[in-house]
């Protein structure tokens, strides 16, 4: 890599997403807010995988949706290629549209059943002006067909009569047929068979290699995002605890709930089968209601005082690995890299 | 090794619909001794489900029955005995509630399905137990109370009086269970109990799942697709494929010497957490079409092993080396996995 300028993809910065909670029978008002996605940062390379892990409701999918701006950011902000496209409005936003794509997890719901793959294809690449011809499309068709591993004469398909693994392949063909710098893939093999999820993965991977795209991993799945993911961020109620390379997180993990995450993932040895381990006891607090100072404190069996007191900030403990936890608050607080 | 209180023989259940026939299981073999566990692991439509229900008799029209035997050891029914075992496969209808919730108990994967919403954890505890014991309405609630407190809910005697949507999916999945064993089954069968689950609260309830086990020393068929959970929970375990057994062993041959072409891919396809820099080798092509499939290997058009012979006839599975295993070209000389 020459330049560190130019290896950035996307930077996220104290990213904000709250959802009104709105009461009243006549006269709606905001009673709450829900704090979906509260200040998360992270950075992606070019041709490199952030994943984001967490369980249900950590925020996981809203953080995605943010970034692509498929929803308005409550505050933050997101630089792609170094614009701040956070605070862009929909007119200056289309020319950026087409560098960001999703991929969800449910390729059924996100593929018009009306379309033949042809037409699901053609649409978006003519409408970013990427083919002139009839010509051009075809030629763009048959070549983009081929590079997810289905056959030309699959063009005049509808979707139902795919299998879902094939499904997934025209969802990513479509994500892919612009040439997106970054395509936040949602969960994108957790409705597939396991012999079906490695196809979809590895072909992830080699697109990736192709493109040169940044991708966005989300998944709660933590193998599958320790197989693709060069960086890692784990989500707990809409922060993030702990980031950083992935091999340093999986061996490494210095967050209180991460080691609990890891923990409590079954992994396909017999001979390792966990003897009584410390499982995490109780459920995820309200995301409403959430308890003062930081929000694990409530399940953290190395809660202090201090972590009744105030949240703690995201401190940098390795070269590539920074976490948010008053056990570890003595290393160097993270300094936000400005442009 | 003591007798088994399960051996299912040859199990077929089918499908008929206007299409066509789908053998939803066709030919599956196991069996299953107290205090043991087995686990059920196969992909989507591999017959996992259809393979639980039959046990219970909850296989409805266009499903029936096709062939096999089910004997389990039970005092019910003492005059159709033989060798003393019951043939499940012969029951009708209504015979089965003799079993089933009092002998056998089945838990399903979504608990929203089988809680009903408009009654309280109480009303539904209780008329289980009164159903299958010859207890009165006072007794039967301290059984709930007392189940509660097994399946780990803090404050059982205010929790009993809840209706499920006050409830966390994990509490659920609780109840749920506590249901299932309230009349101290012989045998407990969870279908994908915790895949609706986080994997947090999936911990918790497979570690209650094998605490309940220990202490009631119970049979249990535990079924899921994802073998990190299988290599967790079982003793012994059977690959389904296209709605038949195709292997089928104890836990750390499975692992370690999978001896079927398809288990051996199985494993060499999913991503591991405890592993850096994996390879992954994806099995190529689609899991089977179910409806009017050949009476061939259904592994057959992915397998990397497949001979002449295969496409021309089906394996049946046969016992080999401390396997069962239905294939006509396994792998003998143990490939590991470490
Ligand atoms: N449109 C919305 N309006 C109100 N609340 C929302 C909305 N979308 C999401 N939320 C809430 O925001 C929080 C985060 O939701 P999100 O879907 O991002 O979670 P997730 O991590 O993707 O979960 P899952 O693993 O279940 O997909 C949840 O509490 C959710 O209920
Ligand atoms: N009521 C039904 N009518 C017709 N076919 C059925 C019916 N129930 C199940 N089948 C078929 O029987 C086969 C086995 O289904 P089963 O539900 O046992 O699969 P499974 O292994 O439990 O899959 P999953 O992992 O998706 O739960 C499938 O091909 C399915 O389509
Ligand atoms: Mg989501
Ligand atoms: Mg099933």
């Amino acid at each position: 890599m020459n330049d560190s300028g130019s290896k950035v993809l996307l930077e996220v910065r104290d990213l904000q997403k709250y959802f009104p909670i709105k009461s009243g029978f006549l006269i709606q008002k905001t009673v709450a807010q829900l704090k979906a996605v509260d200040g998360v940062s992270f950075t992606i390379d070019k041709g490199h995988t952030f994943g984001i892990v967490g369980e249900s409701g950590c925020g996981k999918t809203t953080i995605g949706r943010t970034i692509i701006r498929l929803l308005n950011p409550t505050g933050g902000n997101i630089f792609l290629e170094g614009e701040d496209i956070a605070i862009l409005k929909e007119r200056s936003l289309k020319q950026y549209r087409q560098k960001m794509q999703i991929v969800f997890q449910d390729p059924t719901s996100s593929l018009n059943p009306r379309m033949t793959v042809g037409q699901t294809l053609s649409e978006p690449l003519l409408f970013h002006g990427m083919v002139r011809s009839k010509k051009e499309v075809e030629e763009r068709m048959s070549q983009l067909l081929s590079s997810v591993g289905l056959k030309p004469y699959h063009v005049d398909r509808y979707p139902h009569q795919f299998s879902g693994g094939q499904r997934q392949r025209i969802a990513i063909a479509r994500a892919i047929c612009v040439d997106p710098s970054l395509i936040v893939l949602d969960e994108p093999t957790s409705a597939l068979d396991v012999s079906v999820q490695a196809q979809i993965i590895k072909l992830l991977k080699e697109l990736q290699g192709k493109l040169n795209a940044g991708y966005i991993f989300i998944s709660h799945n933590l193998s599958v995002v320790r197989y693709i993911s060069d960086r890692v961020g784990i989500m707990y109620l809409g922060k993030m605890v702990e980031k950083g390379d992935t091999n340093e997180i999986f061996e490494n993990p210095m967050h209180p709930y991460s080691k609990a995450l890891l923990a409590a993932t079954p992994i396909p040895d017999p001979k390792t089968r966990r003897k009584r381990k410390e499982l995490l006891s109780g459920q995820v607090p309200s995301p409403i209601n959430r308890p003062t100072g930081c929000f694990f404190r409530t399940r953290c069996k190395y809660a202090m005082p201090a972590c009744e007191k105030e949240y703690p900030q995201m401190v940098r403990i390795a070269q590539n690995h920074s976490v948010s936890c008053h056990l570890y608050s003595l290393g160097e607080p993270e300094k936000i890299v400005e442009k | 090794m003591n007798e088994p209180i399960l051996k299912v023989e040859e199990l077929r259940t089918y499908f008929d619909l206007a299409e066509g026939t789908v053998k939803g299981v066709d030919d599956v073999s196991f069996s299953l001794s107290e205090n043991e566990v087995i686990g059920i692991v196969g992909e989507t439509g591999s017959g996992k489900s259809v393979t639980a229900k039959s046990l219970v008799g909850l296989i409805d029209k266009p499903g029936r029955l096709a062939g096999g035997r089910v004997f389990f050891k039970t005092p019910e029914f003492p005059e159709r005995q033989k060798g003393g075992y019951l043939d499940l496969a012969q029951l009708q209808g209504d015979e089965y509630t003799k079993i089933r919730g009092k002998h056998i108990s089945i838990i399903f994967q979504d608990p929203m399905t089988s809680l009903d919403p408009l009654y309280t954890v109480a009303d539904q505890m209780t008329e289980t137990i009164m159903f299958h014991q010859k207890v009165n309405e006072k007794e039967a609630l301290d059984i709930a109370v007392k189940m509660l407190d097994k399946v780990g809910f803090s404050n059982p005697r205010e929790r009993v009086h809840q209706y499920p949507f006050e409830l966390s999916g994990g509490q659920r999945q609780r109840v749920v269970i506590a249901i299932a064993i309230s009349c101290n089954p012989e045998i407990l069968i969870a279908d994908e109990p915790t895949t609706a689950l986080d994997v947090t609260v999936q911990a918790q309830i497979l570690e209650l799942m094998k605490d309940l086990q220990a202490e009631f020393k119970s049979g249990l068929i535990f079924i899921t697709h994802d073998l990190a959970v299988i290599a967790e929970m079982s003793d012994r375990v059977m690959v389904m494929y296209g709605g038949k057994t195709m292997e089928y062993t104890d836990v750390f041959t499975i692992f370690e010497k999978p001896m079927h072409p398809y288990t051996h891919a199985l494993l060499s396809c999913i991503p591991r957490m405890d592993q850096k820099d994996q390879v992954l080798e994806p099995i190529p092509g689609q899991p089977p079409m179910m409806l009017n499939a050949p009476d061939l290997c259904p592994f057959l058009p992915r397998c990397p092993r497949k001979l002449e012979r295969c496409l021309k006839e089906l394996p049946s599975l046969i016992h080999a080396e401390g396997h069962y295993i239905r294939c006509f070209n396994p792998i003998t000389n143990g490939v590991s996995h470490g």
